[in-house]
């Protein structure tokens, strides 16, 4: 396939949008201004331009929220009937269904990934988790055999920016459904779609406090973290942060789920039907550019196949297209933030330094905005840091392998353990190597899934506790008789 | 003339073997000399749990329950002993229950706690539990039999590999539980058992990178410090109860994987 296809540009509109100049925190039911009195500017990464002011919760912000979230949690939210509980979260999923194209351009805007993906993706999975956990609600007794399960109060949570309404989603609807309360705080640099979803808890007549959002810079999380009226923190994000979290916990008794980085490999076999598996090395590493922590960033390919592999790879990215993110041909879009381009440009400097051999296809990267080219390091050792550290951008690291114990040595050799993927078309090979990964999550023969039944999380240095699925209830709920964190 | 007795060396059970403390100390417990575990006993045995995990791991289901019915055959020949060394027969007898239930659970909790999942595409999704690893029990002064038992079975049960702190003031139970442990075909190394001052060796546990989760069951003051440095790997932290029995327990020692595999033709 030639590269440099022209494609006329189609992009979607942005009309159905309307940004107010300044947002509030939402604090019970309404949005209110900061007490911090501070606000920063929010920014679409794909133009640079300043779509939105945001406030900085500060400590009496925070407290306010918590505040807020308890008293909708004593006064009515958990002892409503479950079955009433569960149609707050039916009407909610509803809600994000009709305003789903509403969503997803702000998510593009406001995040730089493809429409493609905001609306395929992002706001299908987020409408279909709360629709799944609201099934759950009134049916939390048989989940647990020979338990009672009960709510346990205010949870606080606390989610990245690369897929800022689905991660709220994972967040908020478990919660709910369980019957806490719950203060989430989105990320720095994406709270516009979940300011927005303030709205629609405020269309689904959801009690006041019953959900807040709170935005703002680490300094409010780690507010959040600490404040005693919290019962439950969830958070997404780094490994390095999670371990500070596990740490201000220490003692408390608050419950804890952790959803962390990783440092996927995706194992390709000989035997593998090649063109699919070229197909899911692209889904897994591209996309979302790459701002995912179960990317396959690690290739491991079996050496009797790896030149032929490696060549369709290279003609497969020349057919990327990179660009604006509201521009429905598009495959890439822009990298989230400037500091996030700095990390990944340090590191591809590092992955060049220490040896590692850089392909990028022919790319104009647009003028404004933070851009970074798909890429890909061949000759990579295992003790390359881009072998080991998570890169969280379009970068793929390609090591080798002759036999399956190496691909497992090789794949397991790594603090982290969220997810793996495996090409090949025998079975019995699948069911060994799926055994043998130390990993939360694997993908046969595909990468990059995901559903509101299927339970997600990590081994290892990727965190502890489930999101999705009936085990995802299971960090919301007091089971009674035994006090467990990380099961 | 009466015999004169032949007295019992209390030494550590690592790895399959029963060696003197590194250090060469011990100190008084029940009026006998006891071996004083150092940290680098707690290295040794967190070495030889990683090596003993994978085999016992690898064992079927079917297997470890039966090692694990073993463990009680083995106690229950010993009750005499036992009742010596804890508060009595009726916690002895409750410990060999214990692990008969447990025992039971081996082939059937991953039942109980798996699932399969139903996605909307055309996937194959389906989850299962699998052991953490090396597990650090921190157990209980008293029941000094019991504690231990309670918490040792449901992480063992699962797959996991054990390093225990016996009980510092009544650590007799415990030797006893090893030397039957090392005659019911259990691997060395699946449960490895330290005496001594549980200050000089739990925050050790805690810290060690090789060390997958800590069940914090028996600590009192020092669990927040132990809770800390567990975050140094980000271990699995449990506050495992002492008199319980449940596959709850069971679960708090096991990660669950989720395989994904397309359906077509």
């Amino acid at each position: 396939m030639p590269a440099g296809w022209e494609y006329a540009p189609a992009p979607e509109s942005r009309d159905i949008v309307t940004l107010e100049e300044r947002y509030g925190l939402f604090i019970g039911g309404e949005l209110v201004d900061p007490r911090s009195g501070e606000y920063f500017p929010t920014l679409n990464p794909g133009t640079e331009e300043q779509l939105a002011e945001v406030a900085q919760a500060g400590p009496q912000d925070v407290d306010a929220a918590v505040g807020a979230a308890r008293g909708a949690y004593d006064n009515g939210w958990s002892s409503i009937s479950p079955a009433e509980r569960a149609k707050y979260l039916f009407r909610i999923a509803r809600i994000l269904q009709e305003r789903s194209r509403e969503f997803a351009v702000l998510e593009s805007m406001n995040g730089g990934k493809p429409i493609r993906e905001s609306r395929d993706v992002d706001l299908p999975l987020a409408a279909a988790h709360f629709f799944y956990y609201a099934g759950w609600a009134d049916k939390l007794e048989y989940a647990f055999p020979n338990r009672r399960p009960r709510s346990i109060g205010v949870a606080g949570q606390i989610i990245p920016w690369n897929f800022p309404l689905l991660m709220l989603a994972w967040k908020i609807a478990p919660a709910l459904a369980a019957g806490n309360t719950v203060v989430l705080k989105p990320a720095e640099t994406t709270p516009l779609t979940a300011l927005l979803f303030a709205d629609v808890v405020r269309q689904a007549e959801l009690p006041p406090g019953v959900v807040n959002i709170i935005t703002g810079d680490g300094r409010a999380g780690a507010e959040l973290v600490k404040h005693e009226g919290v019962d439950k923190i969830a958070f997404t994000g780094s490994t390095e942060v999670g371990k500070a979290i596990q740490r201000e916990l220490a003692g408390t008794g608050k419950k804890l789920t952790l959803e962390l980085g990783g440092k996927a490999a995706n194992i390709v076999f000989d035997d593998a039907a090649l063109d699919q598996a070229v197909e899911g090395i692209v889904n897994g590493i591209y996309f979302n550019q790459g701002h995912v922590c179960c990317a396959g960033s690690r290739l491991l390919v079996q050496e009797s196949i790896y030149e032929p592999l490696i060549a369709k790879l290279k003609r497969r990215l020349t057919t990327l297209r990179l660009g604006d993110p509201l521009d429905k041909n598009t495959d890439i879009g822009a990298i989230n933030s400037k500091q996030q381009l700095d990390k990944i440009t340090e590191l591809v400097a590092a992955g060049e330094e220490e040896g590692a051999e850089i392909y990028q296809p022919p790319c104009r990267l647009p003028e404004k905005g933070y851009w970074f080219a798909p890429t890909v390091f061949t000759n990579v050792a295992q003790s390359y840091r881009i072998a080991q550290e998570e890169i969280f951008g379009p970068v793929l690291s390609v090591l080798t392998f002759r036999t399956p114990d190496e691909a497992v040595e090789k794949a397991n050799n790594t603090a982290y353990g969220l997810s793996a993927g495996v090409w090949t078309e025998k079975g019995s090979r699948i069911l060994s190597m799926a055994q043998k990964l130390q990993a939360g999550v694997i993908w046969a023969n595909t990468f990059n899934r995901f559903d509101p039944t299927s339970p997600f999380g990590g081994f290892k240095e990727s965190g502890f506790g489930r999101e999705g699925g009936l085990h995802g209830l299971e960090p919301y709920l007091d089971l009674g008789e035994s006090e467990v964190r990380g099961g | 003339m009466s015999r004169l007795p032949v007295r019992k060396t209390y030494k550590l059970f690592i790895g399959g073997d029963f060696p003197r403390s590194e250090s060469g100390r011990t100190y008084e417990a029940q009026g006998q000399n006891v071996a004083r575990g150092s940290r680098k006993d707690a290295r040794d045995a967190v070495r030889a749990a990683r090596s003993g995990f994978g085999k016992w791991a690898g064992m079927t289901a079917y297997n470890r329950g039966q090692v694990l019915y073993r463990i009680a055959e083995m106690m229950e020949a010993r009750t005499a002993e036992f009742a010596e060394l804890c508060s009595g027969r009726a916690e002895v007898e409750e410990s060999i229950d214990r692990w008969v239930w447990y025992a039971g659970w081996a082939d059937k909790y991953a039942q109980v706690i798996g699932s399969s999942n139903p996605v909307a595409a055309p996937y194959f999704n389906f989850t299962f539990p699998e052991p953490t690893g090396v597990v650090a029990i921190v157990a209980p002064d008293e029941p000094s039999l019991g504690g231990l038992v309670s918490r040792i079975a449901p992480v063992i049960v699962g797959g996991n590999a054990a390093v225990v702190l016996a009980s510092e003031t009544a650590p007799l139970a415990a030797i006893e539980l090893s030397e039957a442990l090392a005659t019911a075909d259990l691997p060395g190394g699946v449960v490895n058992i330290l005496t001594g001052y549980r200050s000089e060796m739990a925050p050790w546990l805690a810290g060690h990178m090789d060390v997958n989760a800590i069940d914090l069951g028996g600590a009192d003051g020092d669990a927040p410090e132990l809770e800390r440095l567990a975050a140094d790997n980000v271990k699995r932290v449990v506050r495992g109860r002492i008199g319980e029995q449940s596959p709850y327990e069971i679960a708090a020692f096991l990660e669950l994987k989720t395989v994904w595999h397309p359906i077509g033709v």
